[in-house]
């Protein structure tokens, strides 16, 4: 059967692990190399290194960091930040990555997932999407052609934002969703800007929206906090995988920690 | 010396260190002479099926030679599948045709491509699944699967929308449509055993 996977994401700045608060505050959490090693050992399913200020700093990704990172583990590595074109991709598999997420640059020219999947195969171009809830007007139907969602705290839809949460870009987050699934995309790494590092659980309506309206599976990222939170984002929220950063990397929960509950509760996980 | 056949796409690297890790000397090659003085070959698991083909192309002569002298091969993921005849990814090419069978899409009822940790079911004994747990767990990334002509050579099965052959062993030919490389401590003992049969056999 095929298992929920769990999945710690080292969001790396200057060649180091950093956790910030809705893509803010940055806070030192150690060597990527390192933390990657522990996570391997650990039992995490993948990992996930993303370069998070490469795009805003317009500039390419660490490969000598990629490199050094992907030799000391043993289950899937993707790699995300500053990818721009095929040969960016194809560097930065030749440095050891088995996936790479591309976000700004598939926004900027969604050709870039088709030529990237027919290239190097759909397995390995992940799209992320970086989403931020925007307020719909409400009692009035002027949406324009945004899908929006009743929460309890209103009516909203979702927008995607580029270079690392600075720039938004008017785009429906659901709706991109799918393009990017027939452009080739092989996998969505669906992040809440609006719950990132806050702890206080994931964005589950926007993931369920992107989970039922998408055929591929989907990455949910942003707002773990506790065991629970990840329960929630893979029934309630049906994503395939969850991806956290900070309950890891500060040792409040280990991975073996998440999988044991979410096998308790009926989860199916690589124990 | 174990040649790892290089179709100039997608990462080598993390197979070459998996082997490496596993005791063996690997070279990466698209070199004739390498596939006939390596003690044995492995098709890695990176690309596309008419990619592959194409970048074999100047090798496949040696290769089926040299496997057909005895010479040990693993083929992974898409390497299984370029040892069957024929494919439907991205229309219909021809593979090596060391095993007979084809290669098909997973079926649509599930999501395409299959990623992710799934359990393999032991259908019988094999050297290169020694000290492998019936139901262990291995990671898995593709949208096709392979479907042998002769189910004898099939080693172990998973099931993901259709039960499909995850371990393949046809004589001195061994291929997995897992990624042992990618699947932990299991699939390191996967590699350790086929460098273990490699040694054996030298």
């Amino acid at each position: 059967m095929l298992t929920k996977r769990i999945i710690p994401c080292l969001d790396v700045k200057d060649g180091r692990v950093v956790k910030g608060i809705q893509f803010k505050n940055l806070k030192d959490a150690g060597d990527p190399p390192e933390l990657a090693q522990f996570y391997d050992e650990q039992n995490a399913d993948e990992l996930v290194f993303l370069d998070i200020t490469a795009s805003s700093d317009k500039r390419r990704i660490l490969i000598d960091v990629v490199e050094r990172t992907a030799d000391r583990v043993f289950i899937p590595f993707t790699v995300g930040g500053g990818i721009r074109n095929l040969d960016d991709i194809r560097e930065v598999l030749c440095a050891g990555a088995d996936k790479v997420a591309i976000n700004t640059a598939a926004v900027k020219n969604p050709e870039t997932i088709r030529e990237a999947a027919e290239k190097f195969g759909s397995q390995c171009i992940v799209c992320a999407i970086d989403a931020k809830r925007v307020r719909a007007n409400e009692g009035c139907e002027d949406n324009g052609d945004k899908i929006v969602v009743e929460t309890p705290e209103g009516k909203f839809w979702w927008e995607v934002y580029i270079y690392g949460g600075r720039t938004p870009t008017g785009i429906d987050a659901i709706k991109w969703a799918r393009i990017v699934e027939e452009l080739g995309a092989g996998e969505i790494l669906l992040t809440s800007i609006d719950y990132d590092g806050t702890k206080k659980g994931y964005d589950i309506l926007l993931t369920r929206e992107v989970c039922k309206k998408t055929r591929i599976p989907v990455i949910a990222s942003g707002g773990a906090g506790n065991p629970e939170h990840i329960y929630h984002v893979l029934t309630d929220g049906e994503a395939d995988a969850a991806l956290a950063a900070s309950i890891f990397h500060y040792g409040i929960y280990s991975i073996n920690d998440v999988k044991k509950y979410l096998h308790e509760k009926g989860v199916p996980v690589r124990l | 010396m174990i040649c790892v056949v290089d179709y100039g796409v997608g990462n080598l690297r993390s197979i070459t260190r998996g082997l490496e890790k596993a005791g063996a000397t690997v070279k990466l090659t698209t070199r004739i002479e390498d596939v006939r003085s390596a003690e044995a070959v492995v098709l890695p698991g990176v690309g596309a099926f008419k990619d592959a083909m194409e970048k074999m192309q100047p090798l496949k002569e040696a290769l089926l030679q040299e496997v057909k002298n005895g010479k040990l091969m693993l083929g992974i993921c898409l390497g299984l599948q370029v040892l069957f005849e024929e494919s439907a990814e991205g229309g219909n090419y021809e593979g090596l045709a060391l095993i007979k069978g084809h290669v098909a899409r997973l079926p649509s009822h599930v999501k395409v491509p299959h990623i992710g940790w799934n359990t393999i079911k032991i259908r019988r004994e094999n050297p290169l699944l020694e000290g492998i747990n019936n139901g262990a767990y291995m990671y898995f990334v593709h949208s096709y699967y392979a479907i042998p002509t002769n189910e004898e050579v099939i080693v172990a099965t998973t099931n993901y929308g259709v039960e499909f052959p995850s371990v393949i062993c046809n004589g001195n030919i061994f291929a997995t449509q897992f990624h042992p490389e990618k699947s932990g401590e299991a699939g390191l003992k996967v590699l350790r055993n086929f460098v273990a049969i490699v040694k054996e056999a030298v």
